[in-house]
């Protein structure tokens, strides 16, 4: 067996490994699927019935790509939280006395997020078309959408690999958890940023997820506020930028933490 | 040390301010068990996780089966299991899961990895519940499936760290019956553990670490002969504690007797079980028990570290 086919092998493992657990814990897969209804539910109906958009338009199929965005963030924190148990319960270390490929551990848990990642994305898609959103663009630009979104996810869970690498305890990244949510409300997911303070929006415009947000939004053709801010007047360039931005820095950062060995 | 197989030299540890290792040299001889003592914060789980590659040494070199611990970790890693404290299976997965899992990850390919599981759960007689995840073990069917796991390939050097920490009597014989059928198949052994008795049970030579250096070498007999055989006296009458004692410390006394209510206790040179009771008689003082026995490893370990019993 050559390196590569050897390195390929380990990953693929390490991806079944993954698969399995998932069918241990079915749980896990529902609260994914529930997620993105109880969202459509608590922000289209119970906020949203006090939002306008500017420009007039429905505030669910301004809501959607918001949505996305959110289940999309998701993902720093599910990967965190894995690698981190794995990390604290010892199997991270068995792990790295066998014969393994150095990054097959990182990179099979990237891949099985992204799988587990996009039925979520397809029940929220569901829940959507239910509530009245609609891509108005055609089946390209839709297609173009969630391909953008996968790019996201990878990118995000690179730094959350890394997160949970770093902090090695699931009860530190649990203690976290409260600081993801306001991270994506610190966007133009779920409100127009017009009406913030200035110090605020120039925040909230450079958020990578504002960028994935107003790209859905062009791509969905939903309504969306006329963009002020550099990144939000290119929106999908800003996207797949931000995206190789963070895997450049964090997947190097994660194999690194992995193959460390000073503990 | 002919052929030793696992070789340490120098190693030094730095975790920022605490120094876990200074200067600690080992050898293991092929086909043999070593035991590590130490108490807590010794300095056994940091060799340990050197020796198996999971961290590099701040200083000194070492080497198992000929290949550098840090250049060539990779050969190491095929060549080694690891037991125990620091090493764990994957609870959401069921225990024949997790072996195919660390067989591939052995590069055995699929069948033989599916035989390998197999073979391994009925040996070790977890084959009922190779089927349940492992989070549903007991705790000594935990230890079990996580010591077959590092059989997947046979390891050339095994490393247990601790094994048996938390487990009840019953389960430590099984985790020990294990080991010894290990080693009669040629495997060598590295086994750090708290359990002194452990160590008397399994292991050919003991290494006693303290500080981050080894500070005794030896058989569990010859480090028990080094202090010598102990008298065991039990009084009909606690008052005679005192005299008795200065009367067989007189007559053969190798070091301070240990006094307690009716029991006493003192390390002895030459006097046989006879002489020891007739002294006693001729001085009118009454025993119940009289005995003696060569000292427990625990007595060797105690004299060794110089520590209180409690921080063992």
């Amino acid at each position: 067996m050559n390196t590569l086919t050897r390195a390929l092998a380990d990953g693929l493992t390490m991806f079944g490994r993954h698969l399995t657990q998932l069918r241990r814990r079915p749980g896990e897969l529902v609260a994914a699927l529930l997620f993105p209804v109880l969202m459509i539910v608590m922000f289209g109906y119970v906020f949203g019935s006090a939002i306008r958009v500017p420009g007039g338009g429905n505030y669910r199929e301004y809501l959607m790509p918001g949505l996305f965005g959110m289940v999309i963030f998701t993902a720093v924190m599910a990967n965190a939280l894995a690698t981190a148990t794995d990390a604290g319960r010892g199997v991270m270390d068995r792990l790295r006395s066998l014969p393994v490929t150095r990054w097959a551990m990182p990179f099979g848990q990237s891949a099985a997020d992204l799988l587990t990642g996009i039925p979520g994305l397809a029940a929220l898609a569901v829940c959507g078309l239910v509530v009245g959103w609609r891509p108005h663009e055609g089946a390209a630009p839709a297609l173009a959408a969630f391909a953008l979104m996968i790019l996201m996810r990878m990118a995000l869970g690179w730094l959350g690999i890394w997160l949970g690498l770093v902090m090695k305890d699931e009860k530190t990244v649990d203690a976290f958890a409260p600081i993801f949510l306001p991270v994506t409300m610190l966007s133009n997911a779920f409100v127009p940023t017009e009406g913030m303070p200035a110090w605020l929006r120039v925040l909230c415009e450079w958020n990578p997820v504002s960028s994935l947000v107003a790209a859905l939004r062009e791509l969905f053709g939903n309504p969306a506020a006329p963009a002020t801010a550099l990144p939000l007047q290119h929106p999908v360039a800003a996207t797949v930028l931000w995206s190789l931005a963070l895997i450049a820095v964090f997947m190097p950062l994660a194999v690194h933490a992995y193959t460390h060995r000073n503990r | 040390m002919e052929d030793p197989i696992v070789v340490a030299e120098g190693l030094h540890k730095r975790y920022g301010d605490t120094r876990a290792l200074r200067g600690l040299d080992l050898e293991v001889a092929k086909g043999s068990v070593c035991g590590v003592l130490g108490p807590n914060g010794a300095g056994k789980s940091t060799a340990v996780r050197i020796l198996a590659t999971l961290a590099d040494p701040t200083e000194g070199r070492a080497s198992v089966a000929g290949f550098d611990v840090v250049r060539q970790a990779g050969e190491v890693r095929r060549r080694i299991g690891l037991a125990g404290q620091s090493a764990a299976v994957d609870e959401y997965l069921t225990g024949r899961e997790n072996l195919r899992m660390f067989g591939r990850f052995h590069h055995l390919g699929r069948r033989r990895a599916r035989q390998r599981a197999d073979e391994l759960l009925e040996r070790f007689g977890l084959a009922d519940a190779a089927d349940k995840p492992a989070s549903g073990y007991s705790g000594g069917m935990r230890r079990r499936l996580d010591l077959i796991a590092s059989l997947v390939v046979d390891p050339e050097v095994l490393f247990l760290d601790e094994p048996t920490t938390g487990l009840d009597p019953r389960s430590r014989g099984e985790i020990w019956q294990a080991v010894r059928d290990l080693v009669a198949q040629g495997t060598t052994v590295l086994l750090t553990t708290q359990y002194l008795d452990e160590a008397d049970q399994l292991a050919d030579d003991i290494a006693v670490i303290d500080h981050g250096r080894v500070i005794a070498r030896d058989t569990p007999d010859r480090l028990k002969a080094q202090i010598g055989t102990r008298l065991d006296v039990v009084l009909a009458d606690p008052a005679d504690a005192v005299r008795a004692a200065g009367l067989l410390t007189v007559r053969a006394g190798r070091g301070e007797p240990d006094l307690s209510g009716e029991r006493l206790s003192l390390p002895v040179g030459e006097i046989t079980l006879p002489e020891a009771v007739r002294e006693l008689d001729a001085a009118g003082i009454a025993a119940v028990d009289v005995s003696l026995r060569r000292p427990t490893l625990d007595e060797v370990f105690l004299k060794l570290t110089d520590r209180p019993k409690e921080t063992v």
